[in-house]
This record gives C-alpha cells, structure tokens and sequence, in this order.
C-alpha cells in the first residue's frame, strides 16, 4: 500500500533541501536565463544586411521597383551587380556575397503576358539558420514590390498566383532550419539539462551521505521515495518554462498560436520523463560523479540527435531510431506544432503517447533497479 | 521478560561475495531485555543487526522478529522497529525538527506535530528545534538520533555502537534513557565496544569472525569464560611484568593503574606465574574473582582484529 503521508514525508523533505542547497537552486533558474541569453543574442539566428549581387538581365521599371524594395528591406544589403552567372557563382561560393538575385531576361513582358517568370534566389545555406530569414522574407519582399503592378494587370491574370515565380536555391545545404525553432528548441534542451541532473543524485547522495540507511529502516516504499523525491522540481521545470515561454513572446517576439492545455499536457509529462530518466541515473550511480558522468551521456544524443541542433529527416535511420527514444525529440516536435503551427491534441497526438511510453518505462526500470536493502 | 522472545533467529548466515561474514548465527532476545552484541570490527555484529531490521537479505536461516518473519515480512517488522545506525544518518541539511517530522511522516504517525513536540521537549531541545542537524556537537547528533528512532513508539531498538566517539556524561545520559526505555518494555540490541556499556547490558553475544563465542548473562560470563586471576601490587611494576613475562602461564596480562591483573584458564600455571613475583620488594600478590574486563581481553586475544583478514562490513554494501 502506497501511503501518502510517507510521499508527503519525502516529498517535503526534498523541498527543504532544495530550499536550502541555494547554488543548486540559482543554477536551476540561471541556467534558462544564460542559455536564453546566449542562444538568443549572442547567436544572432535572425540576420539582417545579408550581403547580396544581382544580375540584372532585364531593367524596367518591375525590376528597379523589386530592387528598392530589397534594399528597403533590412534583409538584403545589395552590395554588387554582376554580368552573369558564373561570376555570380564564384562571389557566392567565395562567400562574398551570401545572396545572389537573378532576374531573367524578359522579365517584364512575360510578367505582363502571364508566363510567370522565374527569379532566381540563390542562398549561401552553408550555415542554414542565418540563410533562413531572407529567403523566407524574400518571397513577401517581391509579393509587396509587385503589388502595385498587379493591380493593372488585366483581370484574366489575376488567378490568385502571382505572375511571377521565385525559385529558391539553398545551396551547399538543402535543408534550411527556421530561425523561429531555436527558442521553443532550448526549452525542451533547459528542461533534459537540469530536470535530469537533479534527479541523477536524488539516491547516490543519500548513499554517500549514508542516509540511506536510516531512510530504508523506515517502512518506506520505492515508489515512495520515488514519487516524494521527483514531484518538487516539477515546479522548478514550470518556473524555468515560464522564463523561457516569456522571453520568447517579450524579447524574440516568438508567437504562441496553440492552445495551453495540449502544451501543458505534453510540458508536464516531459517534465515527469526527463525527472525519471534522472531518477534511473541515481538507482544506478554509485557515487554523485558517475551521476555527472551519466547524465552528461545522455545530454549529448539530447541535443544532437533529437532535431534541436541537425534536421531530424536528414539524419541517418539509426541516429533516428535513437532519437525517437529520446523524450526531448517528441517534445520539441509538439511545442514547434503547438507554438508556431497551433497544433491541437488532435495533431501532437503521436508524439504525446510516445512521452507517456518512455516514462511509464522509465519509472517502472527504476523501481526494479531500486534496491529496499543495502546488499 | 515474559512471554516469547522478541528475536528468535536460527542460522542467520550472511555472505557477501562469497565471504560468510555472518555464519549461522543463533539469537535469542527476551523481551525488556537490554542484549549486547561484542566482538572486534568487521565480526558481524553489524551484519547481524542489519539482517534482524530488514536492511539485508539473509543468505540462510530462519526465525522470527516481533513474531514476524524474519524473511518476508521485514515491511511489518520495520514499523515496529528503531534502529540507530553506527553513523549519523540523519539530514544535516534540515533542522532538528525538520528531521524529526520527516522520520514521524515516514510512519505515518497521525498526530507528527505533536509527536515532535513531545520528542524535542524530551530531548531539551525545545528552544533549538531550528537548528540545522548537521550543526550539532557529537552528544547531540547521538541524543538526536535515539529521539528519531524512538519517535513511533517501537517496541524494538536496535543500536549499532551508539556512543562511539560521545563523551562520558553523554554516554551515561544516553544509557539512563536505554534503561528507562527498557523499564517500560522496551527491548534493545546493542553492539559496542566499550567495556562500560557491556556491564549496562543484561546479557552479552561475543562474536568473532561471524560466528558466536560465547552467549551468557553479563554477570556469568566470567564463569563461563572459567579464569582465574591475580592481582598484583609492587613499587617496581616494570620489573613484575618482565619477570611475568619470562614465567608465562598466563593468558592475560593488563595494567590496572598502579596494579597487574593476570589471568588464565589453567590454575596452576597462574599460580605458578604469581610465586614468580612474590619475593619482589613490597608486592603483594591477591586472588581475585576474574572480571568481564579480564574475560573480554582474553576473548579478544583469541580472536584478533577482523579487519586483518579483509572481514570489515561497516562501509558500502
């Protein structure tokens, strides 16, 4: 039998010590706030003043219209204007220019016949965040340059499509992250971080400190203990998921579209897998350092293999077979759907039960590794 | 002490990687009875106490605690036990009366504040429940720690060398409690190395390599020990030991401050080794009844240190 005033003996306990273990506690906060700081400021994932070449191989009045806009634009800095493409090419792969523009020959009648002319967007994606900005205003730049001309054209034309057709090269890296996933990326990351590394010593610092000991011969239960040790710092992971939702809206202007009760849900068993995973950790670690050393084994995959930092399609079938074992994958997939796409229950769905799966694994691993004897 | 025996164990044996550190151990506690456990580090007497509680799984044997199933119902045996480890196990992060709530909600005591009250007034700690524990002097840490565990009541303590490293006032503060425990029924299992707690117990284990020596009332253990002993008294003590030594005969030989106690399971060969030192200028030879002192040494003597045969089970496991 589960007795609740033994959860509440532990569950209160726990609280005490975090209380007063104060560097513990600052880390716990600071961590969101230095990692906010760094991935959001210190890597600007928004450029502006991209360099940029043009070749212009048709200059009417469309043309010098589209120009005045880029440049009006913060995005693109127009910094030169090739004769062809070749030369164009080599400033791109040179790294002179991170853009390169090309408006067709013709542009202007075909605009006006109806053939919907190409332009040519070629993108330095080598580092695909910074090329991301542009080439996602690129489209809206040449929707605004044009607007005032679509407005004359004969009517037959206005078939909703734009008379025109920008055609995007991300070149060197096809695969081009929006700089809108990194902020609801680094909650998923602060979360794994700390929830994990303060679970990872819940047991191994009663063995060191010996208060295992006189904690066993109490009639005290392993879910007990369990449940009593992990249930306080979900308020920490709500706290540290207020700054970090926070900053998002105030500081990087990042939208919540979704609703909170299908983020909450998936929030609050994230939370509850990441301080399983934690709690598993401290069953096996003999000391706090084999803890550090683990939990430092886990962070890895978290950050490289769950889609934070690599597209998670490009990798390879195994590291995405790892990465689905992983809580963080599924989390950052829901809040990406839930923040910027305003998925519902119906859509996170398949990344929620996954959560549920992993923890109730998680748990039920602990509780056979946890030992009720000191043999 | 009536009624069935509150310990009743047979062949608790207990290995640890193929080491037998406990070997079919037999144990017999009545209940009120105060029962010390002796032996030299690493014998067991941990191990023992640790089996008893729950704490460790025996590898064999059989028998009851509280007339409960030493095997499979340690959960029930548990609740009725206290036991106070060898080392200061409680938080010293929390307050004392943090600790002590959190020790009487882990028996889901109903009435903890109260409880806790009671305990801390008893203590005489009322005025420094805020106190961190870690913060404590030794005697307090010690006091505090028989106040945990006694906290639910149990009819059960069990003590692994409770006042080691206390001092003396604390030490007998600490046994006026045992005693009074022990008046209200409470029954108690003690290990100790201190020939001053022995004589407070009423009946004395002493364990060697996991095994039991000799098991007897304090007072026959003496008898059954079967020495004889001197007492010798001489202005020229150093000369004594060395002419005792050269005699032999003995099986102990211990300094009383200004005196020699010898002492030895063959009679005659003592007396022998007393007519050694008689004629020594103002000595004076006494028989004496042996002592549990003199019985102890020579127990130790047979069985030297444990830890030089790798038999230390205090740390891990």
């Amino acid at each position: 039998m589960i007795s609740l005033s033994r959860i509440k003996a532990v569950f209160l306990k726990e609280l005490v010590q975090m209380r007063r273990d104060r560097p513990t506690f600052a880390i716990m906060i600071m961590v969101p706030i230095m990692q906010l700081t760094l991935f959001g400021f210190a890597i600007d994932t928004d450029p502006r003043n991209m360099p940029t070449a043009v070749e212009l191989r048709d200059e009417g009045p469309l043309t010098r219209s589209l120009l005045a806009s880029l440049a009006q634009s913060d995005y693109f800095r127009i910094v030169r204007r090739v004769a062809n493409e070749s030369e164009g090419e080599r400033l791109l792969r040179s790294g002179a220019v991170s853009f390169l523009i090309v408006i067709p020959e013709h542009f202007e009648r075909d605009f006006v016949r109806g053939d919907r002319p190409q332009i040519l967007i070629a993108a330095d994606a080598s580092d695909p965040v910074a090329a991301a900005g542009p080439i996602a205003a690129a489209n809206e730049i040449a929707r605004r340059a044009f607007a005032p001309e679509l407005d004359r054209l004969p009517r037959r034309l206005r078939t909703g499509l734009p008379p025109y057709e920008a055609v995007i090269h991300r070149q060197y890296n096809p695969a081009g992250e929006t700089s809108m996933n990194i902020v609801p990326g680094l909650l998923g990351i602060i979360l794994t971080m700390t929830l994990i590394m303060i679970t990872s010593i819940a047991l191994t610092r009663e063995v060191e400190r010996g208060t295992i000991e006189a904690l066993l011969s109490t009639p005290v239960r392993a879910s007990e203990i369990m449940i009593g040790k992990t249930t306080p710092y979900i308020m920490i992971g709500f706290v540290q998921t207020a700054i970090v939702l926070a900053a998002a809206r105030l500081i990087f202007g990042i939208p919540f579209l979704g609703g909170p009760a299908p983020f909450f849900a998936a929030l609050f068993m994230f939370i509850f897998a990441n301080l399983m995973l934690g709690y598993l950790i401290s069953t096996v670690a003999k000391t706090q350092m084999q803890a550090m050393q683990m939990t430092f084994f886990v962070f890895l995959p978290s950050i490289l293999l769950s889609g934070f930092m690599f597209p998670f399609a490009a990798m390879p079938a195994w590291a995405r077979a790892i990465g689905e074992c992983l809580p963080i994958t599924h989390f950052l997939r829901i809040v990406r759907e839930v923040m910027l796409k305003g998925a519902g229950f119906a859509e996170i769905s398949g990344d929620l039960w996954p959560i549920a799966i992993i923890l109730a694994v998680l748990a039920g691993l602990s509780l056979a590794r946890f030992r009720r004897t000191l043999d | 002490m009536n009624g069935a025996p509150v310990i009743d164990v047979k062949g608790l044996t207990k290995k640890f990687s193929g080491r037998t550190v406990v070997d079919h151990f037999d144990l017999r506690v009545p209940r009120g009875a105060i029962y010390g456990f002796l032996g030299p580090n690493g014998s067991g007497k941990t191990t023992t106490i640790r089996m008893v509680c729950g704490l460790l799984k025996p590898d064999g044997g059989a028998g009851t605690v509280l007339g409960l199933d030493v095997l499979k119902d340690s959960d029930k045996i548990k609740e009725r036990v206290g036991y106070m480890t060898q080392r200061f196990s409680l938080y010293g992060d929390l307050s004392i009366r943090e600790n002590l709530e959190f020790v009487a909600r882990l028996y889901s005591l109903s009435d903890v504040r109260d409880r806790v009250d009671a305990s801390l007034k008893a203590l005489g700690l009322a005025d420094r429940a805020k106190q961190l524990a870690g913060t404590l002097s030794g005697g307090w840490k010690q006091r505090l720690a028989l106040a945990a565990c006694m906290i639910h009541e149990p009819e059960l303590l069990l003590l692994d060398e409770p006042t080691a490293g206390v001092d003396p006032k604390a030490r007998r503060d600490f046994w006026d409690a045992i005693r009074d425990y022990a008046a209200e029924g409470v029954t108690t299992l003690v290990s100790t190395h201190y020939m001053d707690e022995a004589v407070q117990c009423d009946r004395i284990a002493f364990i060697a390599y996991g095994k039991k020596l000799i098991d007897a009332r304090t007072a026959d253990i003496p008898g059954e020990v079967g020495l004889s002993a001197r007492r010798i008294e001489a202005p020229a003590l150093d000369e004594a030991t060395r002419r005792l030594k050269l005699a032999g005969g003995y099986d102990v030989l211990a300094r009383f401050g200004a005196a020699i106690h010898i002492a030895g399971r063959d009679a005659a060969a003592l007396a022998a080794a007393a007519k050694s030192v008689e004629d020594l200028p103002g000595a004076e030879v006494d028989i004496i009844d042996a002592g549990l002192e003199e019985a102890f040494i020579y127990l130790m003597t047979g069985a030297t240190d444990n830890f030089a045969n790798g038999l230390d089970t205090r740390v891990g496991a």
